[in-house]
């Protein structure tokens, strides 16, 4: 692995996100496949992240790897360099925990030799190796939560850090001055334990969601995105978004996504507008006329004119919009954060009040002051800092067996509360993309499906690639053709058994989308294609419906493709809602105390997913789409939203149940150390207990989603 | 009990080592893909 660390000389590095490689098969195929090929040293890949390092030679770009990937069956994308180096959250974590479990174990087996009996010079021995071992690990170990909690008090703000790091510093210095005095008790072990403890939770939590981000980051399209440009000697060159000027005449195939705003030159084809817009129905466009950014071509090969690119106005306007509304966000704060806000005081007044009360009962300033800190670690929150990220991690891990991506913690404690639903239509409510109708594929014959699934898999066009995609999930063999050609604009044609046979474009081209299916000698067979509602779409909204969410549609589509699915779902819509509309009614439901669940997936809903109290989109979702949401769920069935919102609540049911027994262990802990009756010992099975406990109580969400 | 001055520095020192490991295997990109790491073993070397 190591090697991998510096491409050799002579070679350059090229990482692309292939997110559709999921098992041991791609891995070894994608590997052999680019191995083989002339002019690639090495290509390794990374199924966590989804990625594949290829050390190339010069000769090659990231065009014609994106194109070798192609070859193999798999869609690729360069990464864009900002996001080449990705950040771990829980690699920085990995060596503090591992030294603090190091520790902490060596130094409990001193203890244990130190309770069992060890003393005099021998109990001395042992508390100077704990001290060894224990101070160097601690001042190590604690870091993430002693910068976290400098934060948070230099703000003169608490979180659940500050008790945590008092709590551990004030431990070791009792320590440190009982070992020097040769005193009794140390409580070295203690404080390592606590950290090993609390590092756990937070390495399981960061873990958590690396993954969901991985998840995320790989359905992002990493895109080096950019076009064909036809040069001024007629040649075609790859050039990327960044690099578009205007002028620049791009070539759009089928099934290719415009990178940048532009006129459109020569040809004519349907373009579908849904991520821009929310409008269902594709659009048709002629010469002269304007294509935005983001728009899908969807039929013939066209020549576009370059007007706009790069940040063009369509989407400046949104960022304008989703920047204003992400700041409601971060005003939000976590249970966890207000829990700390009660209970930092309340304990560190609880010791304070102890050491005066043993003060006025006569003990000497040593007693009181031993016993204080005896209270202020025998309440250092081990149960309580697990509380919420160890319920939080299993639901999540639930969660996403079940198809459903949580982004961050706070997410479920947001989405608990939510009691009113906004849902988009056009990619959310609906699939967002033509599907082929069903009834028109059952009436085929069977040699007649076959060949139509054969003449598709031969075209990147998308109505063939849903169509291949169909028909493959009926598990049909393909007939074997020959001959097979792809016309741009027209269709694929082949021969079958020494028949004419094609997948084209329908004559006369009515309004609706639809592809036909000629074999020599038969009637031509048209399969009209429409875009069709989420499977279980009613159930899941009953079911919302049930654990109390109001919902409704929000579209920017015309009033009458609304009106059919408002129908439909016995929903009230809003149809040609602007971006800056969605948003303003989720400032106005907010305003009037609902907690709002906004789901959508197209650009022209970032912003009102960024202003919800909570907000999910599909995996189908727009880039802008996938980050502003909180939850992504990628399966088709709408049924991810009741299901999400189900396991939120149960989550939450346990962090609560979590805080009650942690509290109930502080009120059954504290009298002893108020009383002065706590030892290490004591303290050191209070703590694990405790701590075993909580965790124990959430793991029961392991089942959460289901 | 002079048995001690040999067990202690020999646990630590036990200890210390698998520490040691692990950082090497940190700093070495062990944990860069836990999850390509646990299919890979299913890829068959037939060259």
């Amino acid at each position: 692995m190591s090697a991998l660390r510096k491409p050799a000389p002579a070679f350059e590095r090229t990482v692309l996100a292939v997110p559709s490689m999921h098992c041991a098969g791609c891995m070894s195929k994608i590997e052999r496949g680019l191995g083989a090929r002339f002019g690639i040293a090495s290509a390794r890949v990374n199924l966590s992240a989804r990625t594949v390092t290829v050390d190339h030679d010069a000769s090659l770009d990231a065009h014609d790897l994106v194109q070798a990937l192609a070859g193999l069956g798999y869609e690729a994308q360069a990464r864009r360099d900002e996001l080449a180096p990705r950040l771990s959250a829980a690699r920085p974590l990995l060596a503090p925990l591992a030294v603090a479990g190091f520790a902490a174990m060596n130094v409990m087996l001193l203890s244990v030799s130190v309770w069992s009996g060890a003393e005099g010079s021998t109990r001395d021995m042992f508390h100077w190796i704990s001290a060894g071992i224990g101070v160097p690990a601690i001042a190590f170990a604690g870091r993430p939560f002693f910068a976290s909690a400098w934060r948070a008090v230099r703000h003169g703000r608490t979180n659940m850090d500050v008790p945590i790091s008092l709590g551990v510093l004030i431990a070791t210095g009792l320590s440190l001055y009982e070992t020097v005095r040769h005193g009794e008790h140390a409580w070295f072990d203690g404080a390592l334990m606590l950290l090993t403890f609390l590092l756990v939770g937070r390495v399981l939590d960061a873990m958590m969601r690396d993954r969901a981000r991985a998840g995320v980051d790989a359905l992002l399209s990493q895109a080096a995105q950019g076009a064909m440009v036809v040069g001024a000697d007629g040649k075609l060159a790859w050039v990327q978004a960044a690099k578009l000027a205007p002028g620049m005449v791009m070539r759009i195939a089928a099934g290719e996504r415009l990178a940048a705003d532009g006129e459109i030159l020569s040809g004519a084809s349907r373009f579908d507008q849904s991520l821009l817009t929310g409008e269902s129905a594709p659009v048709v466009l002629h010469v002269g006329d304007p294509a935005l950014a983001g728009t899908l071509n969807l039929e013939a090969p066209v020549d576009v004119r370059v007007s706009h690119a790069g940040h063009d106005t369509t989407l400046a306007e949104i960022a304008r919009l989703m920047e204003a509304s992400t700041q409601n966000r971060s005003r939000y704060v976590r249970i966890a954060d207000r829990a700390a806000r009660l209970y930092a005081p309340a304990v560190h007044s609880l010791a304070a009040l102890t050491v005066v009360g043993w003060l006025l009962a006569g003990a000497s300033l040593y007693t009181a002051l031993v016993t204080g800190v005896a209270v202020l670690i025998i309440t250092c929150p081990c149960a309580l800092g697990l509380a919420v990220p160890v319920a939080q991690v299993v639901a999540s891990g639930s969660l996403m067996r079940s198809g459903i991506m949580v982004k961050d913690g706070s997410a479920l404690e947001r989405l608990a509360s939510v009691d009113r639903a906004l849902l988009d239509k056009t990619g959310t409510l609906t699939m967002g993309r033509p599907l082929p109708d069903k009834a028109a594929l059952v009436a085929l014959a069977p040699d007649e499906t076959a060949v139509a699934l054969a003449l598709a898999s031969h075209s990147r066009h998308p109505l063939s690639r849903t169509l291949a995609a169909t028909l493959a999930g009926w598990s049909i063999a393909p007939e074997p053709l020959i001959d097979v050609t792809e016309r741009a604009g027209e269709g694929v044609f082949a021969r079958w058994r020494g028949l004419e046979v094609s997948l084209s474009r329908p004559q006369g081209g009515g309004a609706a989308m639809a592809a036909a299916l000629a074999i020599e000698g038969r009637p031509v067979r048209l399969i009209p294609f429409s875009d069709r509602m989420r499977p279980d779409a009613e159930a899941a909204l009953a079911q919302l419906r049930r654990l109390g969410i109001e919902c409704s549609i929000l579209s920017g589509d015309r009033p009458a493709a609304v009106g059919e699915i408002a129908h439909a779902t016995g929903l009230t819509a809003q149809a040609n809602a602007r971006p800056g509309d969605k948003q303003a009614l989720v400032g106005r439901l907010r305003a009037r105390g609902r907690k709002v669940l906004v789901v959508g997936d197209g650009l022209n809903d970032g912003p009102a997913l960024a202003a919800a109290d909570a907000s999910m989109a599909p995996g189908s979702a727009s880039d802008v789409g996938l980050q502003a949401s909180d939850l992504v769920f990628v399966q088709d069935s709408l049924l991810a939203l009741p299901r999400a919102v189900r396991a939120a609540r149960r989550t939450m049911a346990v962090v609560r149940q979590n805080f009650a027994l942690a509290i109930g262990y502080n009120i059954l802990a504290v009298p002893l150390a108020i009383a002065g009756l706590v030892t290490p010992m004591v303290a050191a099975i209070a703590m694990s207990a405790s701590s075993l406990i909580v965790v124990g109580n959430s793991l029961r969400l392991a089942r959460a989603a289901k | 009990m002079t048995i001690l001055l040999l067990l202690i520095p020999a646990a630590l020192a036990i200890g210390g080592l698998g520490l040691a490991a692990f950082f090497w295997a940190l700093r070495n990109g062990q944990f860069e893909d836990p999850e390509g790491n646990a299919v890979r073993i299913l890829v068959e070397d037939d060259e």
